[in-house]
C-alpha cells in the first residue's frame, strides 16, 4: 500500500458551500468504507499562516505564506491505495466532491 | 559473421519488448529491467558469432538478462532490500478484457495519463521500441543528455508514485487505449511531417516504428477497432510517403502527386483492414474515419476520379465524433471539391484557427482557385510565415509565386 496526498487547490479564500460540504462528507464516508482514509482537513486562510525559521538562534516568525500565488491549498487528503490507478480515481472523485482541482502527490516509503 | 549480426538486429527488433517486459514482471523493476535487457543483447553480440544463435534467441536473451539481475541483486543485498520495498505494484484486481501479455502491461505503463506526454513518447520508444536514447534524442532533435533525464525522470515517477505495471481497469481501458493511440500516432505524424524545420521533411525511420508499434498493439488488442483503424491510417499514409516529397524537397499534394510511386501492398493491406472495420458494422471512431478517408483517397486513379461526395460523408461523420475546429477546416477542403471554392470558403472563414498555418494555406488556394490573387497572396504569406516544415513552406512558396498579378 502507498499513500498520497491529495492537496486541494483554490484561488479564492471562500469556504465551501453546503452542497459541497455534502459531497465531501459523501466521499469521506466512502474512503472510511473502503479502507483509503487516513487523513483529512480544511485549512484556513493563507493570510492566516506563519513563517518560523528556527534553524540558527532565536526563532525567526514572518507573517503570511511562505509563497504568495494565485492558487493555495485550501485543503488535503491523506490516503492509502495500492497503486497510482487507484489513487488517480480517488482523487478525481475528491475532486468532483470538494468542486476543485487537486494535486496527487505520492508520501516517500519506509 | 555478417548473418549473425543480422540475425541479432533481427532479434533486437522482434525480442526486445518481450524481453524487458517478462523482467519488469519478474523483477518489478523497470530499471533494472532495461539495463539488464541492454546487458543480456550486449552478451549475445560477443557470444553469439562464436557459438553460433541459440535456437530460441528470445528465452536465451530472457535467461542471459534474468540471470544477470539476479547476480547484480546478490552481490548488493543491501540494495536488495531496498529494491524490495519499491517493487513496482503489477496486480490487476479485475478480470481483463485484452490478452494478458508481459508487453501490453509496459505499452500501457510507458503511455500512462500521468506522465507527461513527451516522456510516454520517449519511453515507448526506450522500452517497447529498443531505440537507444541517442537514437530517440536525434529523432526529436533534443540533446542526448536532455532526453536521457527525460526518460530518467520518467521511470522514477513510475516508481515513486506506484504508476501500476499492468493493464488498467475494465471501465479504464477505452481512455486508456485511446491514449496509447494517441502516442503511438504522434511518432509516426513526428516522422511523417516534422514540426521543426531543422529537421528532414519525412523521416521514414520514424514512421516505420511507430508502424511496427502499432503493429504489435494490435497482435495484442485484435479485437479493438480504433487500434486496427490507425493501423491502417498509417499504412494508407505511409504508401504514399515517397511521392509526398519531390526530388528538391518540396511537398506534393495530394491532386500532383505521382500515383503510381505509391507503395501497393501498403495500399491493399490499408484496405482489407478498413473493409473488416466497415463488415464489423460497429460504430467507428476518429481513426477508423480518418483511415475510411484515406481508403478513398488511395482507391482513386486520380485526383478528379476521387470520389468526393464519399469523402465529405466521411468527414460529417468525423465531425460528430469530432467536432475541432482542424476537423472542420479538412472538412471544408472536401467540399470544395464537391461544392465549389466559394461555399468552402464561407465555411473556412469562421473557423478559428489564425494560428495555424494550414488554415491559411487552404484560405489561400480557395482564394486563388476564386482568382481573389491579392488576398491568396496574403494568405500564403501568413501561411509560410507559419509553417515550420521545409517541405511545406517550400511548396508554399513556389504557389504563391505562381500567383498573377493582383
Amino acid at each position: 500500500m502507498a499513500q498520497y496526498l491529495m492537496s486541494v487547490l483554490f484561488d479564492s479564500t471562500d469556504l465551501a458551500t453546503a452542497e459541497e460540504m455534502a459531497a465531501i462528507d459523501v466521499f469521506n464516508e466512502k474512503l472510511q468504507a473502503d479502507g483509503n482514509w487516513v487523513f483529512a482537513g480544511g485549512l484556513a486562510a493563507p493570510a492566516t499562516a506563519t513563517v518560523v525559521d528556527g534553524r540558527d538562534g532565536d526563532p525567526v516568525f514572518t507573517d503570511g505564506p511562505y509563497l504568495e500565488s494565485k492558487e493555495h491549498v485550501a485543503g488535503f487528503w491523506i490516503i492509502e491505495a495500492p497503486h497510482l490507478d487507484v489513487a488517480l480515481r480517488l482523487a478525481a472523485l475528491g475532486s468532483k466532491s470538494c468542486n476543485r482541482r487537486v494535486e496527487l502527490r505520492p508520501l516517500l516509503g519506509e | 559473421m555478417t548473418d549473425v549480426g543480422e540475425v541479432i538486429t533481427r532479434v533486437h527488433h522482434e525480442e526486445w519488448a518481450r524481453v524487458i517486459a517478462t523482467l519488469a514482471r519478474r523483477l518489478g523493476d523497470l530499471d533494472i529491467a532495461e539495463e539488464m535487457a541492454a546487458e543480456a543483447f550486449a552478451t549475445a553480440v560477443e557470444r553469439w558469432p562464436v557459438d553460433g544463435v541459440p535456437p530460441s534467441p528470445g528465452a536465451w536473451l530472457t535467461t542471459t538478462a534474468h540471470r544477470k539481475a539476479i547476480d547484480r541483486l546478490r552481490r548488493e543485498v543491501r540494495r536488495e532490500e531496498k529494491h524490495r520495498e519499491a517493487l513496482m505494484v503489477f496486480d490487476t484486481p479485475e478480470p481483463l478484457g485484452v490478452i494478458d501479455d508481459d508487453r501490453l502491461r509496459l505499452v500501457f505503463t510507458c503511455c500512462h495519463p500521468a506522465l507527461a506526454m513527451e516522456a510516454r513518447i520517449a519511453l515507448t520508444l526506450r522500452m517497447v521500441g529498443g531505440l537507444t536514447v541517442p537514437e530517440i534524442a536525434r529523432a526529436f532533435l533534443v540533446e542526448e543528455n536532455a532526453m536521457g533525464r527525460r526518460i530518467t525522470r520518467a521511470k522514477a515517477k513510475i516508481k515513486a508514485a506506484k504508476i501500476p505495471y499492468g493493464v488498467p481497469f475494465r471501465e479504464d481501458i477505452p481512455a486508456r487505449v485511446i491514449g496509447v493511440l494517441a502516442v503511438l500516432y504522434l511518432i509516426f505524424n513526428e516522422g511523417y511531417l516534422a514540426s521543426d524545420p531543422e529537421k528532414e521533411a519525412v523521416r521514414g525511420e520514424l514512421t516505420a516504428e511507430a508502424i511496427r508499434l502499432t503493429r504489435l498493439v494490435r497482435d495484442l488488442m485484435p479485437a479493438d477497432g480504433e487500434v486496427a483503424g490507425l493501423l491502417a491510417l498509417m499504412l494508407l499514409t505511409e504508401a504514399r510517403r515517397t511521392a509526398r516529397v519531390s526530388a528538391s524537397g518540396e511537398l506534393v499534394t495530394l491532386g500532383e502527386q505521382d500515383r503510381g510511386a505509391w507503395d501497393r501492398e501498403l495500399i491493399a493491406e490499408g484496405h482489407a483492414l478498413v473493409r473488416a472495420r466497415l463488415a464489423a458494422g460497429q460504430a467507428p471512431g476518429r481513426y477508423q474515419i480518418l483511415a475510411a478517408i484515406n481508403a478513398v483517397h488511395t482507391a482513386a486513379r486520380d485526383i478528379r476520379d476521387t470520389d468526393w461526395s464519399q469523402v465529405v460523408a466521411l468527414y460529417d461523420q468525423l465531425v460528430r465524433v469530432d467536432p475541432s475546429p482542424i476537423v472542420r477546416l479538412n472538412r471544408a477542403i472536401a467540399v470544395a471539391e464537391l461544392d465549389g471554392p466559394q461555399v468552402a470558403l464561407a465555411e473556412v472563414d469562421d473557423l478559428p484557427l489564425e494560428g495555424y498555418h494550414a488554415f491559411h494555406a487552404a484560405r489561400a488556394d480557395l482564394l486563388r482557385r476564386l482568382g481573389r490573387s491579392e488576398q491568396s497572396r496574403a494568405a500564403y504569406d501568413r501561411a509560410i510565415g507559419l509553417a515550420g516544415n521545409t517541405a511545406e513552406a517550400a511548396y508554399l512558396i513556389r504557389r504563391r509565386d505562381q500567383l498573377s498579378g493582383p
